[in-house]
């Protein structure tokens, strides 16, 4: 058996496995996140959410996946049909691709390459794409006007995450996310750069069109943003990116400042559950947030957006590289250099 | 307040974390929504749903085709046609009310000198087509039936006030 997966063939046997064992339980979280999201928004309402189908309405995201593909989808006649059904596939394959380089656990990673945070910064960044193309090739105002608010916004959030990430990287010293998971063995990062932490939850906010920062969605302004012409499996699939983003900019939150699939103490309660198990409980943390933020606040308005983006993050983020540094220099606790 | 101070609390998100803190509270609280197909909110006796024709307990109709419903309602949705019946007593041959005309004002319950025609306490007689809405004389009666017990108690609950 051993040699079987030795051959080339093998291997891409191999390697189909493993992204099947990592894109199934990704897709059944997306769609138990939208149950979640649902029930978290209802409950914080004083409502109930789905309760009738199923069990507590557990098969709720199973009767909306039916529901979605039994319908039609339509393509506008002034659209740019082949953009038009690209953008949705687009958005959706980069929200999965990026799931490649997370660490699940101690050698748990599909592709355990030396630049995994440059690749996901990479990916996330190439997501506007799809929202730009949406929104261009419906030919509506609408869907472009919010593809011109959400590329604005995108663009003025990832400088700030740049940084945050430069930061976590002066501390860690590597670029590989294992090794980034393993820095924070004993003490989280989330811990000394809190102020870094907060910073890069609301940017990752921003950057997956989260509320309070779903201004290029905006249901009372501009209908539904880049998605109004969208329906069916291609509305569907802008759905599940969407949510594939947020599991993404969790797991990214996770890996970077919540010490990854690291039990919270290095002590005998704590060490029973493995690795990936705290991974996920640590990811659905963060969702939970997620939903809780969309639950409690009104949306920015635009100019609030990009004020907060550029003059109160960038600075803050700049300036606390440099103060990191300055530090990591003057104790010389370096990475590296100890 | 300063600007230094608002700056702060700006930085601090205070007032950020205030909010989620009283969402958070509203999460644990018990939900105020009944769980509306199963669980249904109290009627006030009073409450006017779908119509029915009653009957007396012997069976017979109480309608007497004096067409007083028909000369009040002010949408117009009730269309009554009459003629002596075989035993001599005066029915109504046609009794049809228009439920998508309808208001529900409840004048056709007042203006009624038998207690013939009332609104009841049903309010979920959605339907798929305009026309299931055409109520006729049967539809009516047959609501009557189904009634009944609920609406005679409801009358009864209201008379004193009356």
């Amino acid at each position: 058996m051993q040699s079987f997966f030795a051959t080339p063939f093998g291997t891409l046997v191999f390697t189909v496995g493993a992204i099947l064992v990592i894109m199934v339980p990704v897709l059944i979280g997306v769609a138990y996140l939208t149950y979640a999201e649902r029930k978290v928004l209802a409950a914080m309402q004083l409502r109930r959410g789905p309760n009738i189908v199923g069990p507590f309405g557990l098969f709720q995201p199973f009767a909306d996946a039916i529901k979605l593909m039994m319908k039609e989808t339509i393509v506008p006649t002034g659209s740019n049909r082949v953009l038009f059904l690209m953008a949705p596939m687009l958005t959706f394959a980069l929200a999965l691709i990026a799931w490649a380089v997370i660490p699940f656990g101690e050698g748990l990673v599909l592709a355990d390459i030396n630049v995994g945070v440059l690749y996901l910064f990479a990916i996330s960044s190439l997501g506007v794409y799809g929202i730009i193309i949406a929104g261009w090739a419906s030919n509506s105002k609408y869907a472009f006007l919010g593809a011109l608010r959400s590329a604005a916004q995108m663009v003025s959030y990832e400088v700030s995450i740049g940084f945050v990430i430069i930061t976590v990287l002066l501390c860690v010293g590597s670029l590989n996310l294992s090794e980034v998971v393993m820095a924070q063995q004993g003490l989280w990062f989330a811990i000394p750069l809190f102020p870094m932490f907060v910073v890069f939850f609301i940017s990752a906010l921003a950057e997956t069109n989260r509320a309070p920062f779903d201004l290029p969605e905006g249901e009372s302004e501009i209908v539904a943003g880049f998605f109004v012409e969208y329906s069916s499996m291609s509305f569907a699939l802008f759905f599940l990116g969407e949510y594939a983003n947020m599991i993404l900019m969790s797991a990214m939150t996770t890996i970077l400042f919540l010490g990854g699939w690291l039990p919270p103490f290095d002590i005998a309660p704590f060490t029973w559950l493995p690795g990936p198990i705290w991974f996920v409980l640590k990811i659905c943390l963060c969702l939970f947030v997620f939903l809780w933020v969309r639950a409690t606040f009104p949306r920015y308005r635009y100019d609030q957006l990009m004020r907060l983006g550029w003059k109160v993050f960038l600075p803050f983020s700049l300036l606390w590289v440099v103060l990191t540094a300055a530090v990591l220099m003057a104790f010389g606790w370096l990475p590296g250099q100890a | 307040m300063g600007v230094m101070d608002r700056t702060m609390r700006g930085f601090f998100l205070s007032e950020l974390v205030s909010g989620m803190a009283l969402t958070l509270r509203y999460f644990f609280k018990p939900k105020v929504t009944i769980n509306y197909p199963y669980e249904k909110g109290p009627i006030s006796p009073r409450f006017k749903g779908e119509h029915a024709l009653r009957r007396y307990p012997n069976g017979e109709e109480r309608c007497i085709a004096c067409k007083l419903c028909e000369a009040v309602c002010p949408a117009q949705a009730i269309t009554i046609e009459a003629e002596p019946r075989d035993d001599g007593s005066r029915r109504t041959t046609r009794y049809d009310i228009d439920m998508t005309k309808c208001i529900y004002c409840g004048l056709c319950e007042e203006a009624c000198p038998v207690d013939a025609i009332v609104e009841g306490p049903n309010f979920e007689f959605s339907t798929e087509t305009r026309e299931e809405l055409l109520y006729n004389k049967d539809r009516l009666l047959a609501n009557g039936d189904r009634w009944e017990a609920e609406i005679a108690s409801r009358l009864a609950a209201d008379a004193p006030y009356r």
